[in-house]
């Protein structure tokens, strides 16, 4: 009823012939090559290099430029669609060699890729890329070193097709950081004649005007309303997407954002509250992917008295009522963390702790600890999280409040979260949910168990935590030392609790009358796979 | 009536102690408030290093006192400084909200003045009747019902169950291109334009938030009618009026009505100014890109040159408003002058 409404609508307006995107839209609409998105956020730049762009507008980066390489896909043991983080596949590199000694990479162009003007991508627009990604400081240039990039004349354009890229010491981490989204390639002769002294990358023009050579243009875009990508038919970058546009739209209300993918007025809602997910279900097609490579954590700060007690971290990890948090927090979306074996017989991560919900032993080990008649603490969460967190933090007061432990619950505002939470780290005890991009353990362990690392924000400091991380972090995944050390990684930060797992959160997706979604680590909506089908 | 000119502008000196008075007291403000922006800013993974480099570049290593000095010298030329998060001037971000805001709020209060004023007035003339108790009941629920709430539900019923209204996309479904852009007013710029289909889009749109933001502010418009209405009618001159004799109408709209309209327009003003800074959660509900939203983001990312704009722009539109109720006194009421003050 409502489409056949809305289409005799579009019809008309469109007949009129004073709605110049509708010209083309009776067609269209069987066909289906248009689809429309709803998220919450705001995409507030189109560069992503920019100091203050926020990660919904990643997007850009994804859909609108390519880079040399991207990630393959595969099908989750749930049928979900996933990228692959084992398979590397070329984007603007037709393809490239690894030296033996592991220094030295060097990609072919894919000789027929251009840019949107037309211009041939050539591997001098790489060079100007990447050295605007180390030199651009703030988040793409740490994103860079995570891959061992550091500085300009670690890249070479040695002709036209050819790029080298010189590494300090092998990495396991340099390729799949070439296919993360920030080492995009842009189109340099576009951006050198609007760079000016002051700004000599571009950053004032690219915020507005994307030049790249990805899959999808940038149509038009209303900052705070909507963005809208249009298909690039001469890109090269892989297989032609199968939709014509795609019409982002920037809806802030999680309860407007579900009527309109329910009537189907929309197709794809991007990021939807685990509650709703779990209540369309059955209705719509919802994706609910575990989000790789992260974890909700209670935070055990270790410059806290009780918290230095070993026995009193094991005494809450036995006391958090795990079950009810993952259904009242995430409504049983996404993976449980707790209750594993002991045995520790695989590098799986995420993995479930082998911890449980069980009161008395929570109170045995507190009654062993320095602190046998509890303490007082306070549990902060974030005003911007406040959907898990609260219902988590309020399952927890309780649950401790048992065993002997009073907590108050503290809200604080957003903006300053990551301030006190993750640089100062001056908070007891706290909720936590760092991802990492890239899916090995080693590179969650730098971020957040090596000392001093901005998510450590637990201030956990372990000497031999600290060795193992930087062994292994660069290391390769199928080297025979690799498994036995991750092994002995996960044993330490499981006996030394500084951080316990309470689940694996998911990402959801509700699609009404669109299919072709893979679930990606950077959260976003890849458009490029996406198709008008039902599946 | 010669000086008339005189006293508005003397009016408007007195406000440059206010506005230096906002410029110096927001400044202090974003400072003062918790969180960083540089830290803010830095990205999802970051370092020491790459947060004292963010630091840098938004200038915020130098000393507050240099920091004020320069966002001074640049206010004097007009320039607000520019948005981190929009990496826009403040000043074509505002430009671009402000008339989103503008169009839904006054829309709203034209929707309640036609709705409340005869409510009130006739609730006033027939006291205690079945149309005083309507009245109670509409000013009740009215305040009592939360603007989100009335929002989701005008969703539910008209777009979710019945059909009847667009969907709840902000000023204009994507199907339409914005008006070629003359007074930033959706409504206005279309009809402008010639191009009436557009005009129907846009009304379409703005009808269930405008009904939303109408419901919550006709409370206390009908309140004050009725109020200001029957305090009218008990006095001595509409007696006297009465008893000379004169018609029921000329009584009722002469003389009644037109004294009880300072306190009602005196509401209306502040009702204006409350409904433009809390209908960010109607923006919110409707996805509308309005004023209240942007400075709620560029609050909770402590974005500084956003939220000095915002309370600034307020500041200079308050200013500007209490001088049109000012004269708008001046004008229902002979009594009040200019020159008295």
């Amino acid at each position: 009823m409502s489409s056949l409404d809305r289409r005799a609508f579009l019809a008309s307006a469109a007949s009129a012939g004073i709605l110049p995107f509708l010209r083309i839209l009776p067609a269209e609409a069987q066909a289906r090559d248009t689809l429309v998105t709803v998220f919450g956020q705001t995409i507030n730049s189109l560069d992503l290099h920019r100091v203050g762009t926020n990660r919904a507008s990643y997007q850009v980066a994804i859909n609108c430029y390519d880079r040399l390489v991207g990630f393959g896909a595969k099908q989750l043991p749930t049928g979900e669609m996933s990228y692959d983080y084992d398979t590397i596949v070329p984007e603007l590199a037709e393809s490239w060699t690894i030296s033996d000694d592991g220094l030295t990479i060097t990609f072919k162009l894919k000789p027929d890729a251009t840019f949107w003007d037309g211009t041939k991508v050539t591997a001098e627009d790489v060079k100007w890329s990447f050295d605007r990604a180390v030199l651009a400081g703030g988040f793409p240039t740490t994103q860079m070193r995570a891959g061992g990039f550091f500085r300009p004349d670690q890249f070479e354009a040695i002709d036209e097709e050819t790029f080298v890229v010189r590494l300090d010491y092998p990495s396991k981490l340099s390729l799949p950081n070439l296919a993360v989204p920030v080492p995009f390639i842009i189109n340099s002769k576009v951006a050198k004649a609007n760079a000016t002294g002051d700004d000599p990358w571009a950053m004032e023009y690219l915020h507005m005007n994307p030049a790249g050579s990805g899959a999808y243009k940038v149509a038009r875009w209303d900052q705070g309303q909507q963005l809208v990508y249009e298909r690039n038919d001469a890109w090269v970058g892989g297989e032609l997407p199968a939709i014509r546009r795609v019409i982002v739209r920037e809806v802030p209300s999680a309860a407007t954002r579900r009527a309109l993918v329910e009537r189907g007025d929309v197709q794809i809602s991007m990021d939807i509250p685990d509650r709703d997910a779990a209540e369309l279900a059955d209705r719509l097609t919802v994706h609910s992917t575990p989000i790789e490579n992260c974890m909700h954590c209670l935070c055990l700060n270790s410059k806290f008295g009780p918290f230095q007690d070993a026995n009193v971290r094991k005494a809450v990890a036995y006391a958090v009522p795990y079950e009810a948090i993952f259904e009242s927090a995430a409504y049983g979306r996404g993976a449980k963390l707790w209750g594993g074996p002991e045995e520790i017989d695989d590098i799986a991560w995420p993995r479930p702790f082998p911890y449980d919900t069980n009161l008395d032993t929570a109170r045995d080990y507190l009654a062993q600890s320095g602190y046998p008649d509890g303490f007082e603490v306070t549990l902060s969460i974030s005003l911007d999280l406040v959907d898990w967190m609260e219902p988590t933090a309020l399952l927890i007061q309780e649950a401790l409040g048992r065993i002997g432990i009073t907590v108050t619950v503290d809200r604080i505002p957003g903006a300053n979260w990551r301030t006190v939470a993750l640089v100062d780290k001056s908070l007891d005890l706290h909720l936590e949910n760092f991802g990492g991009w890239l899916n090995t353990p080693c590179y969650y362990f730098f971020w957040a168990y090596q000392k001093d690392r901005l998510f450590n924000s637990s201030a956990y400091e372990s000497e031999a935590v600290h060795e193992l991380t930087e062994r292994t972090l660069h290391m390769a995944m199928d080297d025979p030392e690799y498994a036995p050390l991750i092994k002995e990684m996960f044993a330490h930060v499981i006996e030394d609790l500084p951080r316990i797992p309470l689940y694996q959160p998911a990402l959801n997706v509700a699609m009404n009358g669109a299919g072709g979604y893979e679930f990606w680590f950077h959260r976003q909506l890849d458009v490029r796979p996406l198709n008008g089908g039902e599946a | 009536m010669a000086g008339r000119g005189h006293p508005v502008l003397w009016r408007l000196a007195q406000t440059i102690p206010v506005i230096a008075g906002v410029v110096v007291i927001s400044f202090i403000l974003t400072r003062a408030l918790p969180g960083d922006p540089a830290v803010q800013f830095a990205g999802l993974a970051a370092t020491p290093e790459s947060i004292a480099q963010v630091r840098e570049a938004l200038g915020l290593d130098k000393p507050l006192i240099q920091q004020f000095l320069i966002y001074c010298g640049a206010l004097l030329q007009g320039d607000l400084g520019r948005s981190v998060v929009t990496g826009q001037p403040v000043v074509t971000d505002l430009a671009m909200r402000l008339p989103a805001s503008l169009e839904l709020t006054l829309t709203a209060l034209l929707l309640a003045c036609l709705v409340a004023i005869p409510l009130g007035l006739l609730a006033a003339v027939h006291q205690g009747s079945w149309i005083d108790q309507l009245c109670r009941v509409v000013v009740t629920a009215g305040v009592s019902l939360p603007t989100f709430f009335t929002g989701i539900l005008l969703i539910y019923v008209f777009y979710y169950l019945l059909g009847w209204a667009p969907s709840p996309l902000g000023r204009l479904d994507f199907i339409y291109f914005d008006p070629p852009r003359v007074t930033g007013f959706h409504l206005i710029d279309t009809l402008i334009d010639g191009d009436t289909e557009t005009f129907f889009g846009a009304l379409r749109q703005i009808a269930l938030p405008a009904i939303t933001l109408a419901l919550f502010t006709l409370a206390p418009i009908a309140r004050m009618t009725r109020a200001a209405m029957l305090g009218a009618l008990s006095s001595d001159y509409i007696r006297t009026a009465r008893a000379a004799g004169l018609s029921p109408s000329k009584v009722l709209f002469g003389y009644a009505f037109r004294n009880a309209l300072l306190p009602v327009v005196t509401t209306l003003g502040m009702v204006f100014s409350f409904v433009l800074g809390a209908n960010v959660l109607v923006e919110k509900v409707f996805a509308w890109p309005g004023i209240g939203s942007y400075a709620v983001e560029a609050l909770v990312q402590s974005d500084y040159a956003a939220v000095q704009g915002f309370v600034l722009a307020m500041a200079l539109l308050f200013v500007l408003l209490n001088l049109l109720i000012d004269l708008s006194y001046a004008l229902i009421d002979p009594r009040i002058g200019f020159s008295a003050k």
